[in-house]
C-alpha cells in the first residue's frame, strides 16, 4: 500500500484526520438541521472556521522541538496576562467579561489556557531532574501553572473552563510520574472541600444547576427543563434517528442551545443511536491516536504534552455528553467539532495541531519510525 | 497495584526514580487514563442505548406530546324546533373570548386589557373576577361572547402578551324568541367543577363547551350533544402554531322536535304582558302540548356565560319571580274552574243534570250556613256550572262525598305528575279525608268538603293539570300531555261517559262564555268558532286581610280560566293562570287572544298591538328596558350571584315550596269560601259585587 500512496500523503496521520473530517462534516449537517435546514446560519460558519483552524494546526505542527520548548512558557505568561487584563477590563467594564475584543475577532484567552496550562507543564516536568519529580519542592512551581490561571477563571466567573485547565494540568501531573498517594490524599480533600467550593466558590445560578443536575424531576419547567428536554430529544431519535431535519425538538425550540451545548441531543434526535455511536467512536478514534502519538514519543516533554492535549479534548467531550445525557450538571461546555462556536473549536484545533507536531516528531526521531498509523 | 508504583514511589522514593522508571510510570498511567477515557466511553454508549432504545417509547411519547396539541371542537348543539319545524334553540356562529385562570400569568393586568378592548362594565368585570377566583384552575371562564370582528382581532393580535386569553370562533346557543322559552327550554351553560370532577372529560373543560343546565336543555342534553371535533397542532415551545396537523369535524347533536308551537308559545307569553302567569294551550285530540308560557320570565340567552350580577339580582328582587316555572311549579288553589270537572263527579254518582237546589244566597250544610257569592235561585247543573253557583256544589259534594269528588280529580288530571321529559312538577292537593288525616291528624270536616267543592281549601293544582282536566272535560278521553313531536300517540282511554253528559257539560260551559255565564267577555271574535271555558277566582289571603282585587298585588285574588274550543267538537284545550290578577277578569282575555291567534294569528295580533303599544314593547324589549334602568339604578353596588347557576333555581323551588306552604295553612282557617269573587258576606249588594258581575 504504502508503494502506491505517495510518501507525503501516507505520513500524514490519517487515523486521527478521517474521523476529524467526518465529524466535521457530520457537524455541519447537525448545524444546518438546528438552524431549521438553514445551512448559512451556522453549519457554513463552522465549515470555514474548520477550513481556517486546520491550517493553523498545520502551521503549529510545522514547528520544531527547540523552538516550542523555548516559547513554553513566554506563551503562557502571555495568555496568563491576557486572563488578568479581560478580568481587569470586565471589572473596570462591570460584569463579568470573558473575551477580549481585537478588530472583528473576539478572543477568549482563558480557552488558549487550556493548551498553554499542559504547554507549560510538559515543559516544566520535560526539563526537572528526573530525581526532583517526586519531591514536594518541585511540586511548588507546577501547582502554581495550574491554581493562578485557575483562580483567574474562576474570578470571570467560568466554572467550566477553570475545570478544564485543571483536568489537562492534573493529567499531566499525574502521567509525569508524581507518587500516587498525593492524588489519592488531594482527591479526598477535594471531596471534603466540595461543599465549601459549593457554597462559597459558586455563584447562584451554579448552585442551583447542581442542585438541579441532583434531581432534576424537581423543577422540570425550570432548570431540570434542559435536561429533560434534552433526554425526550435523545430518546426518542431511537435507534436510527427521525432523519436529517426531521427533529421536532430542536425545530420547534425545545430543546435549549441546539447549535451549542446541546448539539449532540440535536443529533442524536435526528440520527439515533447510530449517529451517537458514530460521534463517540469517531471522538474515541481521535483520542486512541493521541494517546498513542504520546506513548510514541521518546521524549518526555513530548510525551506529556501530547498526552496532556489529547486529555484536554477529551474533557470537552466527556462533560458535554455526560452533560446532554444527564449524568452532569449543564455547564457551558461545547461539544468539540460538532458545535457551532469559535473559541472552542480554536482550542481544540491547537489541541490537534499539537499533537500533530508530535506525531510529526515521532516520524523523523529514528526509534519512532516503525509506528503505523 | 503494579500499575500504580506504590511500593517503589512509597517506600523507598528517590533511590528508584529514573528515565526508565518515569517512563514505564508513564506507559502504565497512560493505560490507565486511556482505560477510563474507554470507560467512560462506554457508559456514554450504554447510558444512550438505555435512553434511545431501552426508553425509546417514552421518550417519544413525550416528544409528541411536547410536539402535538390537541384541542377539541366543541360540537354544535342540536337544535330545538317546535312542531313545525322552525327553531326554538338554535347555534349562531361568533366570536368568543375566554380565559383559563391556570395560565394567566397576571390576571389584573390580563382583564384590564380585555376591559379596554371589549368595554366592560365595572359589574361585569367584577362577575368575571369573581368567577377567576372560585374556579378550579383549569375551567375556563367565558369573559365575552359575539364580539365583532375588531375586537376579535385586537384581542388575537395581543396574544404572546396574554398567557391563559382563548379567543375562538365558535357557536354560541341562541334563543329567538328569549323570554317567552326561557322556562320551557332552559338555557346553557359552562360544566361545573362538580361535574367534571363527576366525569372528568376533557371535553367539560374546553373553552366554548357548554351543557344544559335546565328544563329541556338538561332533559335532552345526551341528544342534543353531539360529538366533538379535534385539532391537532404542531406547537413551538413558546405556544406558537407551527401547522395543522389533522382536523376531524364535531358532529352536531340531533335535534330535538317538540310539540310546540313556537309562534303561539311567544304569542302567549306577549299577551300575559305585565301581568305574573301562564298559558297552557294542548291538542286534545292527541295531547300535545302547544305552548307553555310562564311569564315574567328570563332571557335564557343572557345565561349561557353564567347569570350576571346584575340580571340576578333584578330577577331575584321581582316579586314576580321570573325565575319559577309558573306552569310546572307555580301552585294554585283552582276556585271554581274545578267545578265543571265536579259536576262529572256528581253524574258519575248519580246525579241527574236537572236535579236542582235553591240557593238562597248560601246553602246549609250540617247545622251551618255557607255563603254564596250571590242568590241564584233554583240551580239545575248547568246554571251550577255557568253561573258558578256556589251552593250547588256545597249540597251535592256533601251529598256524595267528597272522597268520590276526590277520586275523579285524580282521574281528570289534578293532583297528578304527568310523564314529562322535565325537571320536576309539583303535583299539588287533592284534598280527601285520608289524605287530611295523614297530614293534619285531624278529621275530615263538612266544611272541609264545602271549601274543597267549590276548590278552595286544601286543594293546589298547577296550570298544566288545569289544561289537562280541561282537555279530558272536553273529550271524555284520558288525554295525556306530551311535549315531544315523535313521541308515540297511545289510544286515549274513555271515561264511562254518555255523549249526552259531555255534552251538557261542554254547553254549560260554552254558556259561561257564550250565554248568560260569568265570562261574557271571553267570547271568541270569530265566526263559527265558540270557545267554552269556566272562570275561577282563588283567594290568597283571608278576607279580614284584603278583599282580593285591590290592596298590595300579593294580597290579590289569582285569576284562572280553563278553556276548550270549538266546544262542541273540542280540538283545543288550555288554561290561564294569572297570578294575583285580582279575579278571573285577569285570565279569560288572555284565553280569548291566544285561541283567537290559534285559529286566526292575523286577529290575534290586531289585538295584541295596541296591549303592547301600552306596555311599553314586546316581553323582550321590556326585559331588556327593566334590565337598562335597574342597572342603571343599581350603580355599582350589586350582591354578587350564587356559585353555581343550579343553586339559583334550587332556591327558587325552595321558595315555591314555601309558598304552598302558606296557601296550605290558609286553608286551615275555617271561613266561608267565596269562588269567583263572590261579595264578602257582609256586602252581599255593595258596589264591588257590581263591577265583579260586569267582570265575571
Amino acid at each position: 500500500m504504502s508503494n502506491i500512496v505517495p510518501a507525503p500523503v501516507a505520513r500524514q496521520p490519517w487515523m486521527m484526520l478521517f474521523p476529524l473530517f467526518a465529524l466535521i462534516g457530520f457537524g455541519a449537517l447537525v448545524l444546518t438541521s438546528a438552524a431549521a435546514g438553514n445551512f448559512e446560519a451556522y453549519a457554513q460558519s463552522h465549515l470555514i472556521r474548520f477550513a481556517i483552524f486546520i491550517v493553523m494546526a498545520v502551521v503549529i505542527s510545522r514547528f520544531g522541538r527547540d523552538v516550542v520548548g523555548l516559547l513554553a512558557y513566554p506563551a503562557y505568561i502571555a495568555i496568563l496576562l491576557l486572563v488578568i487584563a479581560v478580568e481587569i477590563v470586565g471589572q473596570v467594564g462591570g460584569g463579568s467579561q470573558r473575551w477580549l475584543e481585537l478588530g472583528p475577532i473576539r478572543i477568549q484567552p482563558s480557552e488558549l489556557m487550556k493548551p498553554a496550562v499542559v504547554l507549560a507543564l510538559a515543559q516544566y516536568y520535560g526539563s526537572l531532574p528526573v530525581g526532583m519529580v517526586p519531591t514536594w519542592r518541585a511540586l511548588m512551581p507546577a501547582a502554581a501553572i495550574i491554581l493562578l490561571p485557575m483562580a483567574f477563571v474562576l474570578l470571570q466567573p467560568d466554572l467550566g473552563t477553570s475545570l478544564a485547565i485543571a483536568f489537562g494540568g492534573f493529567v499531566v501531573l499525574f502521567l509525569a510520574g508524581l507518587p500516587l498517594r498525593w492524588f489519592v490524599l488531594s482527591g479526598i480533600a477535594a471531596i471534603a472541600l466540595a461543599p465549601v467550593a459549593f457554597f462559597v466558590g459558586l455563584q447562584d445560578y451554579q448552585q442551583k444547576r447542581v442542585l438541579t443536575f441532583l434531581d432534576p424531576e424537581n423543577d422540570p419547567l425550570g432548570d431540570g427543563y434542559q435536561i429533560t428536554q434534552s433526554k425526550i430529544a435523545i430518546g426518542s431519535g431511537g435507534m436510527f434517528g427521525k432523519g436529517f431535519n426531521e427533529g421536532s425538538q430542536s425545530h420547534l425550540n425545545y430543546l435549549p442551545e441546539p447549535h451549542t451545548d446541546f448539539v449532540f441531543a440535536t443529533m442524536a434526535e435526528e440520527w439515533g443511536f447510530a449517529g451517537g455511536l458514530f460521534t463517540i467512536g469517531a471522538f474515541g478514534l481521535i483520542l486512541f491516536w493521541g494517546l498513542k502519538v504520546a506513548k510514541a514519543s521518546t521524549d518526555r516533554f513530548a510525551k506529556l504534552l501530547a498526552a496532556g492535549m489529547t486529555a484536554t479534548i477529551f474533557f470537552y467531550v466527556a462533560i458535554n455528553l455526560l452533560m446532554v445525557m444527564g449524568f452532569a450538571p449543564v455547564v457551558g461546555i461545547p461539544l468539540p467539532f460538532i458545535s457551532h462556536g469559535g473559541s472552542s473549536m480554536m482550542t481544540n484545533m491547537i489541541c490537534i495541531g499539537v499533537l500533530m507536531m508530535v506525531h510529526r516528531w515521532n516520524q523523523k526521531s529514528p526509534r519512532t519510525g516503525l509506528i503505523l498509523s | 497495584m503494579g500499575l500504580f508504583g506504590r511500593r517503589r514511589t512509597g517506600a523507598k522514593p528517590r533511590e528508584l526514580v529514573s528515565q526508565t522508571t518515569l517512563d514505564n510510570t508513564f506507559d502504565r498511567r497512560t493505560f490507565v487514563i486511556g482505560a477510563g477515557m474507554g470507560g467512560i466511553g462506554m457508559i456514554l454508549a450504554s447510558r444512550m442505548a438505555y435512553i434511545a432504545i431501552a426508553e425509546n417509547e417514552r421518550w417519544v411519547l413525550e416528544s409528541e406530546s411536547n410536539r402535538v396539541n390537541l384541542s377539541l371542537i366543541p360540537p354544535r348543539r342540536g337544535w330545538i324546533l317546535d312542531r313545525n319545524g322552525a327553531p326554538l334553540a338554535s347555534n349562531r356562529a361568533d366570536f368568543r373570548v375566554d380565559v383559563i385562570p391556570d395560565r394567566l400569568a397576571d390576571p389584573e393586568k390580563t382583564l384590564g386589557v380585555l376591559s379596554n378592548i371589549l368595554d366592560l362594565s365595572t359589574n361585569n368585570l367584577a362577575d368575571i373576577s369573581k368567577r377567576i377566583e372560585e374556579a378550579r384552575g383549569f375551567q375556563p371562564i367565558e369573559v365575552a361572547t359575539g364580539l365583532n370582528y375588531d375586537q376579535f382581532a385586537a384581542i388575537s393580535v395581543r396574544l404572546p402578551d396574554l398567557p391563559g386569553v382563548v379567543p375562538q370562533r365558535g357557536f354560541s346557543r341562541f334563543y329567538p324568541t328569549g323570554p317567552s322559552v326561557g322556562h320551557l327550554i332552559g338555557y346553557v351553560g359552562p360544566a361545573s367543577a362538580e361535574e367534571y370532577e363527576e366525569n372528568p372529560d376533557p371535553l367539560l373543560i374546553t373553552p366554548g363547551y357548554k351543557i344544559g343546565k335546565d328544563a329541556l336543555e338538561a332533559q335532552f342534553e345526551e341528544e342534543l350533544q353531539g360529538e366533538p371535533g379535534a385539532r391537532r397542532v404542531e406547537v413551538t415551545a413558546s405556544g406558537r402554531i407551527v401547522r395543522d396537523l389533522e382536523t376531524r369535524e364535531d358532529r352536531q347533536g340531533a335535534s330535538v322536535r317538540l310539540t310546540i308551537d313556537g309562534p303561539l308559545q311567544d304569542y302567549a307569553a306577549r299577551r300575559i304582558g305585565l301581568e305574573s302567569g301562564s298559558c297552557v294551550v294542548m291538542d286534545c285530540e292527541s295531547g300535545d302540548i302547544l305552548c307553555m308560557s310562564s311569564m315574567p320570565s328570563f332571557d335564557p340567552n343572557s345565561f349561557s356565560a353564567g347569570i350576571g350580577r346584575v340580571e340576578y339580582s333584578m330577577l331575584r328582587e321581582d316579586e314576580r319571580v321570573p325565575l319559577r316555572n309558573k306552569v310546572l311549579k307555580g301552585l294554585y288553589p283552582p276556585g271554581s274552574t274545578v267545578k265543571p270537572m265536579h259536576c262529572m263527579a256528581f253524574l258519575d254518582a248519580g246525579v241527574k243534570p236537572d236535579e236542582a237546589i235553591m240557593c238562597g244566597g248560601g246553602r246549609r250544610i250540617g247545622n251551618r250556613f255557607f255563603n254564596c257569592w250571590s242568590n241564584h235561585g233554583r240551580v239545575d247543573m248547568a246554571k251550577a256550572i255557568y253561573q258558578s253557583c256556589d251552593s250547588y256544589f256545597y249540597h251535592f259534594a256533601q251529598q256524595i262525598g267528597f272522597q268520590k269528588v276526590a277520586e275523579w280529580a285524580h282521574k281528570m288530571g289534578l293532583g297528578e305528575e304527568f310523564d314529562l321529559p322535565v325537571a320536576s312538577q309539583f303535583y299539588g292537593t287533592v284534598p280527601d279525608p285520608a289524605w287530611k288525616q295523614r297530614k293534619y291528624d285531624q278529621a275530615w270536616q263538612p266544611y272541609d268538603t264545602v271549601n274543597a267543592s267549590i276548590g278552595q281549601g286544601y286543594y293546589l293544582v298547577n296550570p298544566l293539570q288545569l289544561a289537562v282536566m280541561s282537555a279530558r272535560l272536553a273529550t271524555g278521553y284520558k288525554v295525556m300531555p306530551h311535549l315531544r313531536m315523535d313521541d308515540r300517540r297511545p289510544k286515549f282511554e274513555h271515561f264511562d261517559f254518555s255523549s249526552d253528559e259531555i255534552d251538557y257539560v261542554r254547553q254549560a260551559m260554552s254558556d259561561v262564555v257564550n250565554g248568560p255565564g260569568t265570562a261574557g267577555r271571553a267570547r271568541l271574535p270569530i265566526e263559527g268558532i265558540q270557545m267554552a271555558g269556566k272562570t275561577g277566582t282563588a283567594q290568597v289571603v283571608s278576607l279580614s286581610v284584603s278583599d282580593g282585587r285591590s290592596g298590595p298585588w300579593k294580597y290579590r285574588d289569582h285569576g284562572l280560566f280553563v278553556f276548550f274550543a270549538p266546544f262542541d267538537k273540542p280540538k283545543y284545550a288550555g288554561a290561564v293562570v294569572i297570578e294575583h290578577g285580582g279575579g278571573s277578569g285577569a285570565a279569560y282575555p288572555i284565553a280569548r287572544d291566544v285561541m283567537t291567534f290559534l285559529f286566526d294569528p292575523v286577529k290575534g295580533m290586531e289585538a295584541l298591538r295596541p296591549l303592547e303599544e301600552q306596555w311599553g314593547g314586546t316581553a323582550s324589549q321590556r326585559l331588556e328596558a327593566k334590565y337598562r334602568a335597574y342597572a342603571a339604578a343599581a350603580g355599582e353596588v350589586v350582591e354578587p350571584v350564587p356559585l353555581r347557576t343550579e343553586q339559583i333555581f334550587d332556591q327558587v323551588d325552595a321558595e315555591a315550596r314555601l309558598a304552598q306552604r302558606q296557601s296550605e295553612e290558609l286553608a286551615q282557617q275555617q271561613r266561608s269560601s267565596r269562588a269567583e269573587g263572590s261579595p264578602s258576606p257582609s256586602t252581599p249588594s255593595g258596589p264591588s259585587s257590581m263591577t265583579e258581575d260586569q267582570v265575571e
